[in-house]
Formats: structure tokens, C-alpha cells, sequence
């Protein structure tokens, strides 16, 4: 099933008076289950392509299909409301919230998704902790975590409510090497689950974790093509599940 | 995401920036503290005023010299000197209106009285004979003077109680001389501790005869106001009408918009003072309302401070499906919380300054009630949160409108 299509899709930014083009008439989509690394240089626009796709800014004009629904003159609540229940969030600075637990930050999503029994969101935030085998921190703060173990309880964020895609937006770019082999890996197995993957990064080692790359230069589409020699994070310990 | 939730979250927020949400509540605290002491020490001093008055009795007249408005004091009471109330309208008033059954006009001056070493700086007070009976009070050794004596200017005094301990220790001063403004005077009583009455101490006094404080010792003719006693309180405002004709006739006054005198009831003094007391009141109150003003700009600006703050963490909870209100919401319970705590902070430092107040005020000797209306409690706790709202919805909306992809940026 096609989760993600754009049509003709284009984004600008008006400001005071000079239009200045960011993205023109691209044209992809994306299946459920894919794993999509979105890739190119800074200024190329793919965060401005990621921030659309999320429902994060609006387009300018074409059109946004998303589960075949037009979600381009969708208005903020609504916007809000598909952030909540379609799509999870890995960023590269982790945007963890500080002096606050790990079980606190990953239950977060579920506040604002209406699940009204705490004892409901307890036991999902935990269910996604384990999942990135971060189940014995659950009472720690989260300044007090390794900058691997962070974005791990990110990705756990995103996780919980069981959305549609999950988008990451250069998620190993803050990490060292074998941190960021852990983040790559759970985003395969997570894939391998049947999650969609929506990754953006700049570089070529990170975006080969991922089954297609759609390369984006100066807001078109250079190309799109699937990953021959796909890259498999392998990790020494076996923290992670 | 509910109001609890919210609640529990924010208790977080401000338990960790304690010094901070401590000094902004100052401002809210300081307000509260201030209505609620204002309004219960209002109360108390005005039961003071009000018990004052009473315990001199419901059926008594008072007769001011000068025009008064229907609510306000005459200018005598500000200190004005007019000469128009003559003892002789008194004894007519007496004498041709027979609700009346007794009448006293007051002359007061202050002198150092000396009694051979010993001396006391106190308040010597005109009167007639019939002074006990207009009072209700009497003698506790001795006599008052009697109507003769006035007649014929006697140098006779009675000793108020304090008086008489301060010249004369445990002597019995009955029969001695003392000296006031050079005069010789015999003492020929003293009178019962009264305590104050009339926001004035009663024992700290000598009474001499009205006409002999006139003309011996202040050298006017005129008496500074007079007390009448009627028969029966139902009467009091037949009373009241009579005798203003008879002075109109007597001061030759035919528009009583030329009246060079006042009369009031007991009743219509309550209500006089009454209605200074709560204008004083209604001042103090909105001097607190600036401090709660002051109050409330200083949260809208830790606010707008936290907002700032905090633009990373509102972008995230954007990113994570928080809608526009939710932050609203958010940030409104928070300044709300904040106004709430330093509101009942508040409540609790006024409700115990104003118990302290009470205290040392009866320890002093007035018969003062401490008195916390629940309306100023509920006022307080009503303006507190309300200052919250209306001082946080400015940052609250300008939190809700961040774009999340800025705000997830902002460094």
C-alpha cells in the first residue's frame, strides 16, 4: 500500500516580499515497509522535504497524499493530530526533555494522543524501552544518559504511539561511531518488523543502511534508486535486542 | 492530555527553579497578604469604632456646632472653632423639649495640674451637673457637683481614675487642693474606671463645672458640642426634629439650608463613621490592587522568560502532536499555579499578621475582634487565579503560536 505520495509538490518561503523556491515539483512515493534514506548536501532542501512529509510545515503548492488522503490544506490542529497518531521523531540533538525521566520522555507522545489511563501509558512507554533495551533506566534522568543512550529513548519516543513511518532526521550525526551502528541497527530491525523508515542524512555510509536513496540537489530530485550493496550494522555487544 | 497531568508536570517545573517561582510569587503574595489584612484589620478597628460608640448608649443625641452634610462630620470635628452653641440653647432644649431628660455640653482644654510636688500633664473637660446621668456612669468615691455649684462657678473638680493614682498614689484625694491653669480647685470626687469610650481614655480626665472651665479657665462662652439623653429610643428622632426648630428659632435661622449646628442620633453617627471607615478601606484595597497589578506584570514577565526558555521543548511537544491549546493550556496552568501558591501564601501571612494585630491590640486594652471574612479569603484565592489567567494568556498564546521547526532549531 502506498503510504507516501507526492504529486508535483513544491515549497517556498515568502519573506518580506522575496519568494525564495525550495523544493520544485517533485514527484515519489513511498510503500509502507520501505526504508528510504533521503540524502544530499546542506541547502538541498531534503529537511525542508522531511519537514513537509511529517506534517511539521505545509506545502506550497501540488499535492501531499498521505494513506491516499490529500493532507495539503490540512489546518494546524489537524497537522497536530496527524503528528500524534501517523508519525515518530528521531532528531539529531535528541530533543529529550531535560531534568526529566526516561520513562517521563517516552510516555510524552502519549499525552497528547489521548490515552487517558496512566497505568495504560506506564506499561507502553516500558514496552518501547525495551525494545531498544533501555528497560533498566527507566527512572534515570535523562542527563544522565550516554549521548547512545538518549537517542535511544528518542527512537523509544517514537516508538510508542506505533506510528505509520518514523522520520530521522541525521539521528547518528551527534553520536560516535559504534553508538551510532546501535541507532542504525534498531532502525533496520525496526524496518525488518515492517516499519516504514524515513531517514535523512548527508552522508552516503549512513543513507546505504537503507533500501532506497531519493538524492536531493537544489530542491529536485537527482535521483532515486534502490541500495546495491546495502550496509548491515553489526555491533560487538549485544546491548540491543 | 488533563488538567492533573498538567499539574503534576508543571509541579516539576517550578519545584526545580525554586528561588525564581518564589521571587515571582512575591509580588502576588505581598497583594494577597495586603487585602486580606486590610480587610480584617478594617473590620477590627471599625468594631473597636463601632463598640466605642454603642457602649455610650443608643438613646443619646449629640449636637454639633456648625452645618454638617447628611454623611460627613461637621468642620468642628476637624479641628474648626465655631462658637455658635451656647449653654444656654442646651438648658432650653431641656427645658422645652420633654423627650429630653438630660443634657451635658463639653468644653476641653489640657493643662499640667499640680498637686504640691506632684504633677501630671492631663485633659481637664467642662461639663454640666447632669454629665453622670447623660453618660450613664458615676463616681467611685465622693460626689459630682451639683447644680448649684455650676450656677455659682465653683472651683470643685472630680479626678478621672488614672488621674487620681497618677497625683495622688493611694492618698484619698477627697478634700485636697490641686492647681489647674493657676486656679485652685477642690477635689470633691473621683470617678469609676471607665476605660476609652469616644476613642478617648475617660480616666485620663479632671471634670470641672461647665461654666467654671468657661470662664475661669478658657475664657470662651461657647461649648464644643453637647450630648443629650432622651427618654426612650423610640423617641430619639421626634427628639431630633424638636430640637432642631427650637435652635433654628433660638439661632433666628428660617432656611434650615443655613443650619449653624448639627444634630445627630447615635444611629446617624455609626452610620458617619461607618462610611468613613469603609471609604479608608476601599483606599487600602486599591493600593493592594496595585501590588497585585505589579504582581501580575512580573509573572507575565518570568513568563514570557520561560517561554523563551523553554522554545526547544515546546517545539518538541509540537513535533510530538501537541495541538496549539494544549499549550495554551500548559502555560496557563503554570502561571496560574504559580498566582494560586503565592495567593494562598498570601491568604496564610495575612490571615496570621491580622491574628497578631488582634492580639496586641487587646493586649493593649481595646476591645478589638479579630475578624477573616470568608469573602476576603474568597476574594483573595479569586484574584490570585485570575491574575494568573490574565497575565499568562499573552505568553501562553505566543508558546502556542512558535512554528515547531523553529522552535525545534532555536539554540
Amino acid at each position: 500500500m502506498t503510504l507516501i505520495e507526492a504529486k508535483d509538490l513544491c515549497k517556498e518561503y515568502v519573506n518580506e516580499e522575496v519568494k525564495t523556491p525550495v523544493l520544485h515539483d517533485l514527484n515519489f512515493k513511498i510503500e509502507e515497509g520501505e526504508f528510504v534514506a533521503i540524502m544530499g548536501p546542506s541547502g538541498s532542501g531534503k529537511s525542508t522535504l522531511m519537514h513537509i512529509l511529517s506534517f511539521l510545515d505545509k506545502i506550497s503548492c501540488g499535492k501531499y497524499l498521505f494513506k491516499g488522503k490529500d493532507v495539503s490544506e490540512f489546518n494546524d490542529d489537524q497537522l497536530a493530530q496527524m503528528r500524534s497518531k501517523e508519525v515518530g521523531f528521531i532528531f539529531q540533538a535528541f530533543n529529550l526533555l531535560p531534568r526529566t525521566t526516561v520513562l517521563e520522555n517516552v510516555m510524552l507522545p502519549l499525552l497528547y494522543d489521548g490515552v487517558s489511563n496512566n497505568n495504560i501509558r506506564i506499561y507502553k512507554a516500558k514496552q518501547a524501552l525495551i525494545n531498544v533495551g533501555l528497560d533498566h533506566r527507566l527512572n534515570y534522568f535523562t542527563n544522565q544518559l550516554s549521548g547512545g543512550e538518549k537517542q535511544r529513548v528518542a527512537i523509544a519516543r517514537a516508538l510508542v504511539n506505533d506510528p505509520s513511518v518514523i522520520f530521522a532526521d541525521e539521528p547518528t550525526g551527534n553520536l560516535d561511531s559504534k553508538s551510532g551502528l546501535q541507532v542504525m541497527k534498531i532502525l533496520q530491525s525496526l524496518n525488518e518488523e515492517g516499519k516504514t523508515i524515513i531517514l535523512v542524512t548527508h552522508e552516503r555510509y549512513t543513507a546505504e543502511h537503507a533500501k532506497r536513496i531519493l538524492r536531493i540537489k537544489d530542491g529536485v530530485i537527482e535521483s532515486d534508486e534502490k541500495v546495491v550493496n546495502r550496509q548491515f550494522a553489526q555491533t560487538s555487544n549485544e546491548l540491543i535486542k | 492530555m488533563n488538567i492533573l497531568e498538567n499539574i503534576h508536570s508543571i509541579w516539576h517545573v517550578i519545584g526545580r527553579n525554586k528561588i525564581r517561582s518564589f521571587l515571582t510569587m512575591l509580588g502576588i503574595i505581598i497583594g494577597v497578604m495586603a487585602v486580606i489584612i486590610v480587610m480584617s484589620v478594617g473590620a477590627g478597628a471599625q468594631s473597636l469604632i463601632l463598640n466605642q460608640v454603642k457602649s455610650m448608649g443608643s438613646n443619646l443625641v449629640g449636637i454639633l456646632p456648625g452645618k454638617a452634610d447628611e454623611k460627613g462630620p461637621p468642620a468642628s470635628v476637624m479641628g474648626v472653632v465655631i462658637t455658635t452653641l451656647k449653654d444656654d440653647d442646651l438648658k432650653a432644649l431641656v427645658k422645652e423639649i420633654p423627650y429630653f431628660t438630660a443634657v451635658s455640653g463639653y468644653v476641653k482644654g489640657t493643662d499640667t495640674v499640680t498637686w504640691g510636688d506632684q504633677q501630671t500633664d492631663t485633659n481637664f473637660t467642662g461639663v454640666n451637673y447632669s454629665y453622670i446621668d447623660v453618660e450613664d456612669t458615676k463616681v467611685e468615691i465622693g460626689r459630682f457637683f451639683t447644680e448649684d455649684e455650676e450656677k455659682g462657678n465653683a472651683r470643685v473638680a472630680i479626678l478621672g481614675y488614672e488621674v487620681a493614682k497618677d497625683l495622688f498614689l493611694d492618698q484619698n484625694p477627697i478634700g485636697q487642693q490641686i492647681k489647674i491653669k493657676k486656679t485652685y480647685f477642690n477635689i470633691i470626687g473621683v470617678m469609676i474606671k471607665r476605660g476609652t469610650s469616644g476613642m478617648q481614655n475617660q480616666d485620663d480626665q479632671i471634670f470641672v463645672p461647665l461654666t467654671t472651665a468657661q470662664k475661669l479657665l478658657l475664657g470662651i462662652d461657647h461649648v464644643s458640642f453637647a450630648r443629650l439623653k432622651v427618654d426612650d429610643a423610640k423617641n430619639v428622632d421626634n427628639a431630633v426634629e424638636q430640637a432642631k426648630v427650637l435652635l433654628r428659632e433660638r439661632h433666628n435661622i428660617d432656611n434650615p439650608e443655613n443650619d449653624d449646628f448639627s444634630i445627630r442620633s447615635m444611629a446617624q453617627g455609626l452610620e458617619a463613621i461607618t462610611s468613613i471607615t469603609n471609604a479608608l478601606k476601599m483606599f487600602l484595597v486599591a493600593v493592594a490592587a496595585i501590588a497585585l497589578v505589579v504582581g501580575g506584570v512580573g509573572i507575565m514577565n518570568i513568563m514570557l522568560a520561560a517561554v523563551q526558555e523553554r522554545t526547544r521543548e515546546i517545539g518538541l511537544r509540537k513535533a510530538v502532536g501537541a495541538k496549539n491549546k494544549n499549550i495554551i493550556v500548559q502555560f496557563l496552568i503554570e502561571s496560574v499555579m504559580i498566582t494560586s501558591i503565592g495567593g494562598l501564601i498570601g491568604i496564610i501571612l495575612g490571615i496570621l499578621i491580622s491574628f497578631i494585630v488582634a492580639k496586641v491590640a487587646q493586649g493593649m486594652g481595646y476591645d478589638w475582634d479579630f475578624a477573616v471574612s470568608v469573602s476576603s479569603v474568597f476574594l483573595g484565592c479569586f484574584v490570585s487565579v485570575g491574575v494568573g489567567l490574565v497575565f499568562g494568556i499573552i505568553p501562553a498564546r505566543k508558546a502556542s503560536r512558535l512554528n515547531p521547526i523553529e522552535a525545534l532549531r532555536y539554540e
